[in-house]
């Protein structure tokens, strides 16, 4: 029996940091403030490497509960803890690359005011996604699940002045608000059906009833699927993560890219009990995720904006993971996941080194030329750049080709799958190196004069960003390097042990039987060579050739102009469903009921009170005799009533 | 002969309250009235009640009523006009009284025959009858009453003082 | 032989006069003056009654009665004299400075 770990701790350390930063910071010097964000977010990593370290010793599953929730009845809902295989690869994910962003925005965020505010927003993010990793039940999971939903709010919307930033907060919001939505009903369906909402009883549940397949399970399912798709940005909730890059950078890694936006994939892999009963809701899963990862594909080829393009990587990428899903390969999506976070991390904090070089500059086209003048970012960036296209050897090509591959080898239309994948592979590196040659390569484009969005003072020219932003994405591109080495598949010489590793927790893909070390490697040469061609155009287009673009452009420009304008999905949104809401709202709640019955009705209260007050008022007229008038009436009542009882009023009959 | 000299006084009594009522000036009203307490009086005396009718002539009609008189001859009082100040009186207070005779006057009627009837020298109550009740049974409220007859004294004179 | 019930009638009959009389009139020393008569209207129904029972306590309850009715009249005149001193009125409608 393992000693107890203590799992407590670890979400309760950041939200210490955050209740100090809150309510102290705005006095404290920065020092004080950096230094108790970063050690609130030290304090669990170094506790989950303790707990990987001593990782031989413990038995797994391990649950830990701290209080009781909800005793109500039958039904039972704890604060507890659980810990198994996923759990730790989540955690080592949450508290390592929180870490490394925090000391990064500790540079970043240097000349900003409110600064206080964003570690201590920051801090409440760790807090409530570590609750969410470590959550024993559903209703903890949720609790987790809405607080990194307004911790994104509050980080998105941190340029509160600023409109769009303020709308884009709003946005994302309300758009996990309907994915929550979904959550909640599957928690519904899960008391209705279960009785409980514990994982574990969930599963055992599950487990002992084989011949439970579709049906309840499927409405479930489908509605986790809803749940997932509002918080990891898939179709059809994803439109808040590209305005979600309104926060700041840090934001956009530690957020939208390595951590809350893969609650909706962690999610789906840890009720994988459910998801294996129900194929109807897997084929939505894998339809969904490669729809949406082709589909931001292309909309990222022709975006302007270096952290739109990599928003919208980010929701392609988050659609392999839920292709992976989709297959019950879910070791190889976590996989993906484990990559993505160090890649898409990296990429993130290196455009915001780019940024804060040019004092603020977001857009590509007036980048260029930046290869000599900021090298450490440069190469890193290169390291991530070549993490994402699946260069063979980086991370991004060992967890994508193993998705690939499970995909091809699935029974059900695995093979569509599959294509989409593979096209968006070639999709893919096509604009992260049209976004590395805009960026490092070529003539400078930018203008003489420095914009001042994220501006300190330095009017000199494109510089090097400090150590402090420096060494995290040194790690991190260690890491997009080495990171895949923990998945090799046996068909090029490893072990994978990332599948074995998580197999007792989510199971191990089923082994089709066509599979075979020769399919995997060919597979794996496909997309190589997929993506080589996609370098090949952007190589073409963007180094070689830089005036082709824009005669492309208009030679397709009815296609070039749906993909800029993003599909006008936001748009079609806006017409359909916020612009009925909005009017329904002013005119029909607010001009009826509320100013109507609400208002009106206790005007109305008021009025009807005030008149019969005055009507009552008229008795009391000061006038002796009409007083005594009144008591004659009543003496007359009174003996009435005295002498025929109280049946009165049948005398009158 | 007892009918006979109850409807003379009954009709005086109601003559004289009538009067009171319609006479414009407080002073006729006054006498009316004195009218109706001499008669009730007189009824008193044919229900055997002697110390009261005695008592009736001197505490009210010789006492009281011309402590109202002085008072009203005091005041200056003229002859009031007929107007209309409440008309929550008339409207309210009109079919109030009227109910209140309709009801009682049914009432006793309807009651008539299990109340019985007076007889002249039916129940006579001597003066003595009345102290024997009034010094042993109830000394306390007497004496009380004495004290409440003192309390009056002092209200009135402190009221009707001069301010200085 | 004259029947209690006529003597009670009598008596309701003088009550609602006085109550009448205080309805109507607008010297407040009539108005007084009709609290008297309802006063001796009620002595009239407790005599009829004491009589009918053959009992003293009416008779005794006729004689308290008398001797509160004295001490209410004296007060009573002593606060219209004061009235009177201070309004320089003697019109019941003219004193209600307790309405609303």
């Amino acid at each position: 029996m393992t000693s107890s770990l203590h799992l407590w701790l670890i979400p309760l350390v950041p939200f210490a940091g955050f209740l100090v930063n809150g309510l102290l910071g705005r006095r404290f010097p920065k020092a004080l403030v950096t230094a108790v964000a970063l050690i609130a977010t030290l304090i669990p990593f170094l506790q989950v490497a303790n707990i990987a370290l001593h990782y031989s010793s413990l038995t797994l599953p391990y649950t830990e509960r701290v209080a009781t929730w909800i005793a109500a009845g039958g039904f039972h809902a704890d604060f507890a803890f659980a810990f198994d295989q996923l759990t730790l690869i989540m955690l080592l994910v949450v508290t390592g690359v929180g870490f490394l962003i925090h000391i990064y925005s500790a540079g970043y965020m240097a000349e900003e005011e409110g600064y206080w505010l964003f570690f201590a927003y920051l801090n409440l993010f760790m807090f409530f996604m570590l609750t969410l990793v470590l959550a024993e039940n559903f209703l903890l999971m949720f609790v987790g699940w809405e607080g990194v939903g307004l911790a994104s709010y509050l980080l998105i919307g941190f340029y509160f002045a600023k409109d769009s930033a303020a709308k884009a907060g709003k946005k994302a919001f309300v758009v996990n608000r309907i994915g929550d939505f979904g959550f909640l009903l599957a928690m519904f369906l899960l008391i209705a059906h279960f009785g409980t909402l514990s994982f574990s009883e969930v599963f055992s549940q599950v487990a002992q009833h084989p011949e439970w397949q579709g049906g309840f399970l499927t409405a479930i399912a489908l509605f986790l699927v809803l749940g997932a798709t509002g918080k990891s940005a898939q179709i059809p909730l994803y439109v808040w993560l590209p305005d979600a890059m309104e926060g700041p950078t840090p934001v956009s890694a530690l957020i939208h890219a390595a951590t809350m936006v893969t609650a909706g994939v962690y999610m789906v892999a840890r009720t994988h009990s459910i998801f294996d009963r129900s194929p109807f809701a897997l084929s939505t899963v894998g339809i969904i995720g490669a729809a949406t990862a082709f589909f931001a594909a292309t909309i990222g080829l022709v975006q302007t904006d270096i952290k739109r393009v990599l928003a919208y990587s980010t929701v392609s990428q988050l659609g392999y993971m839920f292709m992976a899903c989709g297959v019950t390969a879910y070791s190889a999506g976590i996989f993906h996941l484990l990559t993505h976070a160090f890649f898409k991390a990296l990429l993130f904090l290196a455009a915001g080194s780019v940024i804060h070089a040019l004092s603020g500059e977001q857009d590509m086209r007036v980048m260029g030329g930046l290869r000599k003048k900021i090298p450490i970012t440069f190469w890193t960036m290169t390291a991530a750049v070549l993490a994402i296209t699946g260069a063979p050897g980086f991370a991004g090509f060992f967890s994508k080709d193993e998705i690939l591959y499970q995909d091809f080898l699935s029974p059900h239309g695995g093979k569509i799958i599959w294509l989409v994948g593979l096209i968006t592979v070639g999709l893919t590196a096509f604009y992260m190196f049209r976004l590395w040659y805009l960026t490092f390569f070529g003539e400078s484009r930018a203008p003489k004069v420095a914009h001042d969005d994220h501006s300190h003072g330095h009017s000199h020219g494109a510089h090097e960003s400090p150590w402090i932003m420096l060494v995290p994405l040194i790690i991190l591109a260690i890491l997009s390097l080495i990171g895949g080495w923990v998945g090799v598949p046996s068909a090029l010489g490893g072990h994978n042990e990332i599948q074995h590793f998580l197999s007792p927790a989510i199971g191990a893909p089923q082994e089709a039987a066509e599979g075979s070390r020769s399919l995997e490697l060919l597979l794996a040469a496909v997309s190589v060579a997929v993506g080589a061609i996609g370098w090949f155009f952007a190589h073409l287009l963007y180094f070689a050739k830089p005036e082709l673009p824009a005669q492309l452009a208009a030679k397709v420009r009815g296609l070039y102009s749906l993909l800029l304008n993003k599909y006008w999905v936001d748009e079609f949104y806006g017409a359909i469903v916020v612009t009925p809401l909005l009017l329904v709202s002013r005119y029909v709640l607010k001009g009826l009921f509320d100013t109507g019955v609400i208002t009106g009705g206790g005007l109305a209260a008021g009025y009807a009170t005030q008149g019969l007050g005055s009507l009552v008022q008229r008795v009391q007229s000061g006038n002796i005799r009409s007083y005594a008038g009144w008591l004659a009436l009543g003496a007359a009542a009174l003996l009435l009533l005295t002498y025929f009882g109280f049946g009165t009023h049948l005398l009158f009959r | 002969m007892h009918l006979v000299l109850f409807f003379i006084f009954g009709g005086l009594c109601v003559a004289g309250a009538l009067n009171l009522l319609l006479q414009r000036h407080p002073i006729n009203s006054a006498l009316s009235l004195i009218v109706v307490m001499t008669s009730l009086a007189v009824l008193y005396l044919l229900l055997g009640a002697e110390f009261l009718a005695a008592a009736q002539v001197i505490v009210y009609s010789g006492a009281i009523m011309v402590l109202f008189t002085f008072v009203i001859m005091l005041l200056n009082a003229g002859a009031e006009e007929r107007t209309h100040g409440s008309k929550a009186a008339y409207l309210v207070g009109f079919p109030g009284v009227a109910a209140l005779l309709g009801i009682l006057t049914y009432i006793f009627l309807k009651q008539s025959h299990h109340l019985g009837s007076a007889k002249l020298g039916g129940y006579l109550v001597t003066t003595a009858d009345l102290s024997q009740m009034l010094f042993r049974d109830l000394l306390l409220p007497f004496e009380v009453t004495s004290v409440l007859i003192l309390v009056a004294i002092l209200g009135a004179v402190v009221l009707a003082r001069k301010e200085h | 032989m004259v029947p209690i019930a006529y003597y009670l009638v009598l008596s309701a009959i003088l009550f609602s006069i006085g109550v009448a009389a205080f309805l109507i009139k607008r010297n407040i020393i009539t108005v007084f003056m009709s609290i008297e008569l309802m006063l001796n209207a009620v002595n009239l129904t407790f005599v009829a009654f004491a009589h009918q029972w053959h009992r003293v306590s009416g008779q005794i309850f006729v004689f308290f009665v008398m001797v509160v009715a004295a001490a209410e009249a004296a007060v009573g005149l002593a606060i219209i004299i004061a009235i009177f001193r201070t309004r320089h009125t003697l019109d019941v409608d003219q004193v209600d400075l307790m309405k609303l």
